[in-house]
């Protein structure tokens, strides 16, 4: 026994750290993605079919929440604003964040470095702070740009009026994340090859149509894997209108997106078992559309 | 003055430790006789407590100094929604409360429905009632039961600018129509300053205030049965009111609580704010230039001749269920509401007002000059007003709720779809619809 073990250990714990290995590389994220995404989801999931009233406490009511959230007209309104938002600001930002990258890779410009960090920055600028920094230039009395306008002799744009309110947070947005795009496209295009353009130069191809023709239907991939994230990012959107709140209390109600409303449901209303099906029902419209998006992309590439 | 400004307490103009010395010098022996005996720990307990009013960590080092045995910790978790959410995070995951939190008066009904308020009684509460102003003392207990000491109130007055005031040949209004008058006046001589701004459609607790002077019930509880009327003919009349000064731009409607507001009322663009007796320790954190050109002035009244004004916010403090140390959460209640000197100390230099009925009548410290109010004593008028206080009106255990509606409605009306006033039938709706859903029988 005792020689069995010693002549076949060295081989087995060879064998056993080969299989092991990857699982325990693993398990630091794996442990993380179950403690803070896998049970709160299952903890999420289980809250979403009780219903605790101040008189009376909890009682168990199956599907009854979702059927109450799939027709709140409150959450429908939430989803309404964001898709305005979506259509509005992921156009603009991707479209911006394609141009820069086209222009910063062309490299016809100078302090290329220089540009390409000053996009990026705002990114690493926490959501809450850029919020603030925007809602201080936004005020139409004091903000600056109020200020200047007065100045010169124009009325004052009201920022966070009903006409101006989804374009001030798409602005927030855009000056969040355009460079982080920008830096992805940027990334993806430096990853085309120089012989291609050697190529299209041989062949007479300007500049111009190198990077219609050749370079962006290359990064194809990579735009729409940002566009899905962009509309998972839109869809959540909660930070920028709720500190806006405060001074934009007329536009901005306490269900103006889905994720403010399920905040005030469990903070204010009392309603965290409602506010979880609310939230599972946002889930569940993030994958439809992320879902209708890929396929209809998949299929136009495929033609 | 340049002291008195900040808010910190090693800014009083003497040390922190000279104040602390003087604290507990002029503590004298009957008052520590007069706190009730209770049971005093024998180890050293620590005590968690949440608060956002500024220097309320040096009022609980004066507790220290009397209680050695008990330490108290102060957090700061921000001041109202940011406070109450965090409180209402914690109930709900079960753990991470504090022994004792600030509470103000509006919030203590629905931190009750969550039977998360302990009671206190049993911990020799009641020996201090009598020393409390009825209706303070009323809107924290049942019967014997103590869920909430009260720490400070808010009467209501009228905050002006003198300078503005005697620049336009202002005098502060007697009764709401005179306000309107002037507000029309003001607007038409001169444009851009305003007689005041409306926050009512963003501050549903001030929008409270305003419904109480006028005699507006928008809640009735009594245990599971609810009486609900925000759509009041009452109510109505008062958004009416306003509504006329909004339209006719004789008022205007930047949201409360914003970097505009505060710069509005610093710079002159309003000119009054109808406002509780505590508001000052707000305004002179973000109002430097208009520092001692205020003044206070008895509130408008709705009838002439008939003086009834309203409160404001205002704080208890209560302990909740889930404390180990609730004889000890107890006694620091008990003695940051009812030490006179404590009270007396925090009334002159943070404005907090008293809810004592000994200090109501304490001639010096209603003679007390205040540098904001350019050495006006104006505690004689918040006295004034806290003894035409109307103690019947009621918050409801889902106010903040019911709160947030109100105001999304108001907010929507005041962007310009509708009337206040009309909004009024579909809040009563949505919150009788609500009081049922959380089981409670509307009557």
């Amino acid at each position: 026994m005792t020689e069995r073990q010693l002549k076949t250990r060295p081989r087995n714990r060879v064998i056993v750290n080969k299989k092991i290995a990857p699982y325990l590389f693993l398990a630091p994220f794996a442990l993380l993605f179950v403690a803070f995404l896998i049970v709160p989801l299952i903890y999420a999931a289980d809250i979403s079919l009780y219903k605790k009233a101040m008189v009376g406490g909890v009682k168990f009511v199956g599907a009854d929440n979702y059927i109450k959230a799939f027709a709140d007209p409150k959450f429908w309104e939430g989803i309404g604003v964001l898709f305005k938002f979506a259509f509005l600001q992921i156009p603009i930002m991707i479209g911006t964040a394609l141009l820069f990258a086209l222009i910063l890779d062309s490299g016809v410009l100078w302090a290329k470095a220089f540009f390409r960090i000053s996009f990026f920055i705002p990114y690493a600028v926490p959501a809450v702070i850029a919020t603030l920094i925007w809602s201080y230039l936004y005020g139409p009395a004091y903000g600056p740009i109020g200020q200047t306008a007065r100045l010169l002799g124009f009325e004052a744009p009201d920022f966070v009026s009903q006409e101006w309110i989804l374009g001030s947070i798409v602005n927030i947005a855009q000056w969040q994340f355009m460079g982080y795009n920008m830096i992805i496209y940027f990334a993806a295009l430096q990853a085309i090859p120089g012989d291609l353009e050697e190529a299209s130069v041989v062949d007479g191809a300007s500049a111009f149509t190198f990077a219609t023709r050749i370079k962006l239907p290359m990064i194809v991939p990579t735009i729409i894997v940002t566009v899905v994230f962009s509309i998972i990012g839109s869809l959540q959107l909660f930070t920028e209108p709720f500190l806006i709140q405060n001074m934009a209390r007329s536009v901005i109600n306490s269900n103006f997106t889905p994720n403010i409303y399920a905040y005030n449901l469990t903070f204010v209303a009392q309603q965290p078992n409602y506010a979880a099906a609310i939230s599972f029902l946002l889930g569940g419209v993030i994958a439809v559309v992320s879902y209708v998006f890929m396929l209809a992309t998949n299929q136009r590439i495929d033609r | 003055m340049a002291e008195n400004k900040s808010t910190s307490a090693v800014t009083f103009g003497f040390g922190r430790r000279d104040f602390l010395r003087g604290a507990a010098a002029t503590a004298t022996l009957p008052i520590i006789a007069g706190l009730p005996k209770m049971a005093m720990a024998d180890e050293a307990v620590e005590l968690l407590v949440w608060a956002w009013t500024p220097d309320t960590a040096a009022q609980a080092e004066m507790f220290m100094r009397k209680f050695p045995n008990i330490k108290v910790k102060i957090e700061n978790q921000g001041g109202g929604k940011p406070h109450y959410d965090k409180l209402r995070n914690a109930i709900q995951a079960g753990s991470g409360l504090p022994d004792v939190a600030q509470m103000e008066f509006n919030s203590i009904p629905s931190f009750r429905a969550l039977q998360s308020l302990a009671d206190m009684g049993p911990y020799g509460a009641n020996e201090v009632k009598d020393k409390f102003i009825d209706w303070t003392w009323a809107a924290g207990s049942d019967g014997d039961a103590v869920y909430s000491i009260p720490w400070d109130s808010g009467p209501m007055a009228s905050i002006y600018r003198d300078d503005i005031y005697s620049a336009n040949g202002l005098v502060p209004a007697k009764t709401w129509d005179e306000f309107a008058d002037s507000a029309m006046k003001l607007a038409k001589d001169k444009p851009g300053t305003y007689l005041t701004n409306f926050v009512g459609a963003s501050d549903a607790g001030w929008l409270g205030s305003q419904l109480w002077q006028i005699g507006a019930r928008p809640f009735h509880v009594n245990g599971a049965e609810i009486h609900i009327e925000i759509n009041s003919q009452k109510a109505k009349d008062l958004l009416n009111y306003w509504q006329k000064l909004i339209d006719a731009k004789a008022v205007d409607t930047t949201p409360g609580w914003t970097t505009e507001w505060f710069a509005g009322m610093d710079e002159g663009r309003y000119a009054t704010w109808i406002a509780a007796a505590w508001s000052p320790i707000v305004m002179q954190q973000s109002m430097k230039k208009s520092f001692g050109l205020w003044r206070a002035a008895p509130m408008p009244v709705w009838e002439a001749g008939k003086k009834v004004t309203s409160n404001w916010g205002g704080s208890t403090f209560s302990a909740f269920t889930t404390s180990q140390h609730l004889a000890e959460a107890t006694q620091f209640a008990v003695f940051m509401g009812s030490d006179l000197e404590a009270a007396k100390l925090w009334n002159t230099k943070q404005f907090l007002f008293p809810v004592l009925k000994e200090l109501a009548t304490d001639t010096e410290l209603m003679g007390h000059p205040f540098e904001f109010y350019g050495n006006q004593p104006v505690n004689q008028v918040f006295a004034e007003s806290l003894g035409q206080v109307d103690p019947t009106f009621e918050f409801a255990p889902f106010q903040d709720y019911a709160d947030q509606i109100l105001t999304d409605a108001l907010a929507k009306a005041i962007g310009g779809e509708g009337t206040m006033a009309g909004a009024l039938d579909g809040v009563q709706d949505a919150v009788v619809a609500y009081a049922k859903d959380q089981g409670f029988t509307v009557i």
